[in-house]
């Protein structure tokens, strides 16, 4: 699957899009990863083909154009933020929607039905009305319904967003599971960065309308291409100083890094659980513990003193440090990450 | 004995029961005086008439108020479902699509909301009466004048005209709160235009159409100016009850077809609103 320069101007002149290209790979997941409003779900109707990308983009199936193809004839199965499920139809009439259109034969139909209520684990529901489901049930009907039809692509805005936190992180597993043991390819929208690194094969982050990085979650995580990738994916220290032969000046010493020219000023990432805790003097950074919240798989430490701001490290949970002790900081030059300079 | 300062002591206040008791009586009041009383008289003057209470049953078995009776409600029938479907399929286009003109159209379009039956007649005649516009025009065209603003296409017409604006408006706010998530859902399930008006947005619809149709079908059934205005060659109820009342002073059988219209209208409703219940309950 292939969308080539789409960008999308609504008639109201809202850029949600800057033109973009994506490949997706077979039985792959993609995870549109971004903020609110970044044009997340634009992307995403543009593939399913509920909205027209701008003038020159182009989406691609197997090499097929499909861009006026209309979404009825994508054979795309779509999960909805709210679900949409048919409130005049039984939770078994809902998952056999996509078979009926498609004019399979009424015991064929209940065969698949059964197949795939058995999968997401809603046995026993076939028969009620929608509203008397849960918002987790809802989630697995909505699935169901979606992957009845065996469509060429999946896409999910969403999915899990209504639900509590509890329920999501149960239903992040399960889904995981599920897409893996399909094999289908899977477009998949959310905000959320830890559901983003669990279910994505690769990850499109994205930034006002477009594409701020392409990448596995690790080259994201570990690797960001530019400050707003850094700060939006997990925690991140980032420090502005100059460089100097190698090392990063900073007023708590000089932290060595994995080369670069010396500049002036640059923008650095230092990822909180990579700084090490050690004795002052043992290390070429030192700073002053300004609080510690023990969380308890590890602990918070704010530091400062030691970069222009505060540090934020996460340190083991057997380490004893008080606020206002002074201590070491011990940081390999590989966790040290230069990040592109702002304009 | 403890009583706190004003306010405080619990027996300030009225007990609650007492209090919902009196905000009914002024519902109650009004039950009584403007339905119950005169609808009692209205049933018991339909038996006073020389048959007695067998006069109720003349409005079935006597010919001329039979098939007037069928009349009234094969046309009211007719009104409500050719409305329904002009008022839906408009309705969802005015309420989906943006063009300029639009907002002048939906006015022009409830414009004649406030009109009384009289003028809606007076307008069909304007349109297909012995001077009417189709008659011209017919005249012009194939030298012969078409008139039918006396007949029952006339009065269907006259129906339509007075019922449409009142079941669009109603339409269009149902249609504004569809959620087109379902349609889209629909779609990307493979359902083509057509399929997901027949599952998702007609359903969606029902309890709109059994609202605004109940009243276009009581508004029908009980029509009188535009019944006034046109139907000098065929009988309606309403006028039914009119002639009888009016020109035989047969208050006895004016009062059992009124009776009759009040009954048969609400019957029909309820069984409306049950079928349309059950449907949506079967389907769901
Ligand atoms: N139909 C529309 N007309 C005009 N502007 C729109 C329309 N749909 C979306 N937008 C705008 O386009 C931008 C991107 O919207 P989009 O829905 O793609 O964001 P998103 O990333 O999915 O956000 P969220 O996480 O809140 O769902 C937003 O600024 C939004 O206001
Ligand atoms: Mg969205």
């Amino acid at each position: 699957m292939r969308i080539e320069s789409c960008g999308k101007t609504f008639a109201d002149g809202t850029r949600a899009l800057e033109p973009a290209t994506l490949d997706i790979a077979r039985g792959e997941t993609l995870v549109l990863l971004g903020p609110s409003g970044c044009g997340k779900t634009t992307m995403l109707r543009i593939i399913a083909g509920l909205e027209l990308p701008d003038a020159g983009g182009r989406v691609l199936f197997d090499g097929n154009d499909m861009t006026s193809v209309p979404i009825e004839r994508r054979n795309v199965g779509m999960v909805f933020q709210s679900y949409a499920l048919f409130p005049n139809m039984s939770v078994a009439d809902n998952i056999g929607y996509g078979l009926r259109i498609r004019g399979m034969a009424r015991q064929e139909r209940a065969a698949r039905v059964a197949e795939l209520v058995a999968l997401t684990n809603i046995s026993g529901l076939e028969n009620r009305r929608v509203d008397q489901l849960s918002g987790g049930q809802r989630q697995r009907v909505a699935l169901a319904r979606a992957v009845a039809v065996r469509p060429g692509i999946l896409l999910l805005d969403e999915p899990l967003t209504a639900l509590d936190a509890a329920l999501r992180d149960r239903l992040r597993g399960e889904l995981n599971r599920l897409l893996r043991a399909l094999g289908i390819t899977t477009i998949y929208v959310t905000h959320d960065q830890s559901e983003a690194m669990e279910l994505g094969d690769r990850i499109v982050v994205m930034e006002k309308g477009a594409i701020a990085q392409i990448g596995t979650p690790r080259e994201i995580y570990f690797m960001p291409k530019n400050r707003f990738v850094a700060e939006f994916i997990g925690a991140a220290n980032i420090v502005e100083a100059p460089v100097e032969n190698g090392h990063l000046v900073l007023p708590g010493g000089r932290q060595p890094i994995g080369g670069g020219a010396s500049r002036a000023a640059a923008v650095a990432m230092i990822r909180p659980e990579t700084i090490w805790i050690v004795a002052e003097g043992g290390a070429p950074l030192s700073g002053i513990i300004d609080s510690v919240s023990f969380i308890g798989d590890r602990q918070r430490m704010v530091v400062s003193g030691a970069s222009d701001k505060l540090l934020t490290i996460d340190a083991p949970n057997t380490i004893k440090a008080q606020p206002g002790e002074r201590i070491g900081l011990l940081i390999t030059p590989e966790a040290v990450r230069l990040l592109p300079a702002e304009n | 004995m403890q009583y706190g300062a004003p306010g405080q002591g619990r027996h300030f206040f009225m007990p609650h029961r007492t209090f919902v008791w009196l905000c009914l009586l002024p519902l109650a009041v009004l039950t009584a005086a403007f339905f119950l009383l005169p609808m009692a008289r209205l049933v018991v003057t339909g038996a006073e008439g020389p048959q007695g209470l067998a006069g109720y049953l003349a409005i079935l078995v006597e010919p001329r108020y039979r098939a007037t009776l069928i009349n009234t409600v094969l046309l009211s029938a007719a009104t409500t479902i050719v409305t329904l479907i002009i008022a839906t399929v408009a309705g969802m286009f005015l309420q989906r699509h943006r063009f300029p003109g639009r907002a002048v159209l939906i006015a022009m379009l409830t414009f004649p909301l406030a009109f009384p039956g009289v003028v809606v007649g007076f307008l069909i005649i304007l349109l297909a009466g012995r001077q009417g516009l189709i008659g011209d025009l017919s005249n012009r065209l194939f030298g012969e004048k078409l008139v039918f603003a006396y007949s029952i296409f006339g009065l269907f017409l006259g129906y339509l005209y007075f019922s449409i604006p009142r079941v669009i408006l109603t339409i269009m706010a149902a249609v504004q709160k569809l959620d087109v998530g379902l349609e889209e859902a629909a779609r990307s399930l493979g359902a083509s235009p057509w399929a997901v008006q027949r599952d998702v947005v007609l359903p969606a619809l029902g309890p709109a159409f059994v609202a605004s149709g109940a009243i276009a079908f009581a508004t029908a059934m009980g029509a009188f100016g535009t019944a006034f205005t046109l139907a000098t060659n065929i009988d309606v109820l309403p006028m039914l009850i009119y002639t009888e009342f009016t020109l035989a002073a047969n208050f006895a059988t004016s009062a059992a077809l009124s009776v009759g219209l009040g009954i048969i209208a609400w019957a029909i409703l309820a069984l409306a609103r049950s079928f349309s219940g059950s449907a949506v309950a079967a389907a769901g």
